[in-house]
């Protein structure tokens, strides 16, 4: 028989499209996992849950996934701090919805890292006994309101710099968790500018708050891209199996671009003498950055990394009684599935 | 007990009437009325939802991506089940 062409999507939409693991054929089917796994990067399709994959290409995800998620739960605490202070009603309706957001941003991730076959509670055990890290920026205090401002502007802007490009992961289930987190990041920014930007037009002593802010959380804002390029120990295997996009260093530099003008509009200042447009590059020029300080904090010497921890753990043991009363409940009901 | 002990349910969500439900993601719980509860708060915070399913995981029956070929092929072969197989002259319309 004469097989013609496979139809084309536009009338067709559920027509076979060649994918590489497919188009092997009965004849080429028995290539090897890794060649399939190989040729599924190569050609930009998703790696889903039961596919075959390297262990290290595992390994790399769980790292990467489970540390996002804890940064996610972490990150509630240091704006949580001023939700019993927020100046208004409004301001604290949205810093809860926002605190609120942070907490399904972790538990979406951690479902993610689940598909790869770690549990829960091995990931939470591992981040209560530091065998886990978070992003280093929740190790900063948040002093004053204007903070609460600086997190969600700088902060969250510098999440959305780094996840955006994590939609086009080639792990399928962070990059779907990756589309819903972006999608609600984008309130999280807008609404720490609107708050940056009320308190900068406000009384001389506001607006001194918040340029106090601005200048605390810059440089640590540009750490959260990671390490130099060069010193980036899983960055060019990362991209190579395409879970990262772009380097530290050029997402810095984006991030770099984007802040300037948006400073600006605040009538806040950026924190460094040698910030300058550079006409050749098309980029701004900006200052080295204090990378012995970045290393301290990771290392676990920051202002707050005790305190988060500490505070982690309790709300972990805290909460213990209630999901042992959901448990007996469900028991008693005899509603539980398993 | 801890959450791994509670069992792993898929969330599928009705956007709105007229669409059918669209799996959202996972959560665990302890049973089908705190999931229903937990998934509400998790993948309905901003109206997506009308209406809402939760499923245990385990009692899904998924196909295996290693007969993947095998298992999908009897539909490789067959482009005439689609429209655009046919060649109707030009100028012939609603067809």
């Amino acid at each position: 028989m004469t097989v013609p062409t496979a139809p084309t999507a536009p009338t067709a939409p559920t027509a076979p499209t060649a994918s590489p693991a497919a188009t092997a054929g009965p004849a080429g089917a028995r290539e090897t996992p890794e060649a399939v796994f190989d040729a599924a990067v190569a050609a930009d399709e998703r790696i889903e849950p039961r596919d075959w994959m390297p262990e290290a290409y595992r390994a790399s995800l769980v790292r990467q996934i489970a540390q996002h998620a804890h940064s996610e739960i972490i990150g509630m605490q240091p704006e949580a701090n001023w939700i019993t202070r927020a100046p208004s009603l409004r301001r604290k309706a949205i810093l809860m919805a926002k605190v609120q957001d942070e907490a399904g941003h972790g538990l979406y991730l951690y479902s993610a890292a689940e598909t790869l076959g770690v549990s829960r509670d091995e990931l939470l055990d591992k981040l209560h006994t530091g065998r886990q890290k978070y992003s280093s920026i929740f190790n900063y205090p948040t002093l004053t309101w204007a903070d609460v401002g600086a997190i969600g502007w700088l902060v969250d802007g510098a999440a959305i710099t780094n996840q955006v490009p994590l939609c086009r992961c080639s792990y399928g289930p962070y990059a779907r968790a990756m589309v819903r987190i972006c999608k609600e990041e984008s309130f999280h920014q807008r609404q720490g500018y609107e708050a940056l930007l009320a308190l900068s037009r406000g009384t001389p002593e506001q607006h001194a708050m918040a340029q106090d802010a601005v200048d605390r959380w810059w440089w640590p804002s540009l750490m959260m891209f990671g390490p130099p390029d060069d010193e980036s120990s899983h960055s060019a295997q990362s991209m190579a199996w395409k879970i990262k996009r772009h380097s530290n260093d050029e997402l810095r530099r984006r991030f770099v671009d984007i802040c300037v003008p948006q400073a600006e509009a605040l009538g806040l200042t950026l924190p460094d003498p040698e910030l300058r447009w550079n006409e050749e590059r098309g980029h701004y020029d900006f200052g080295a950055i204090d990378w012995a300080e970045f290393r301290e904090v990771l290392k676990g010497d920051g202002p707050c990394n005790e305190q988060r921890i500490t505070q982690r753990r309790r709300a972990h043991e805290d909460g213990a009684w209630v999901r042992e009363a959901a448990a007996a409940h469900a028991a008693k009901h005899g509603e539980a599935t398993r | 007990m801890t959450t791994s002990d509670w069992p792993l349910w898929e969330v599928f969500v009705r956007s709105r009437r007229g669409l059918s439900h669209t799996h959202a993601g996972s959560l665990h719980a302890p049973d089908a009325e705190m999931a229903l509860r937990n998934a509400r708060d998790l993948y309905t915070r901003r109206s997506e939802g009308v209406s809402l399913w939760v499923v245990p995981s385990a009692a899904i029956t998924a196909s295996s991506p290693d007969e993947k070929d095998p298992f999908f092929e009897p539909a490789g072969d067959k482009p005439y089940r689609h429209p655009t197989f046919y060649e109707i002259p030009e100028g012939v319309r609603h067809l």
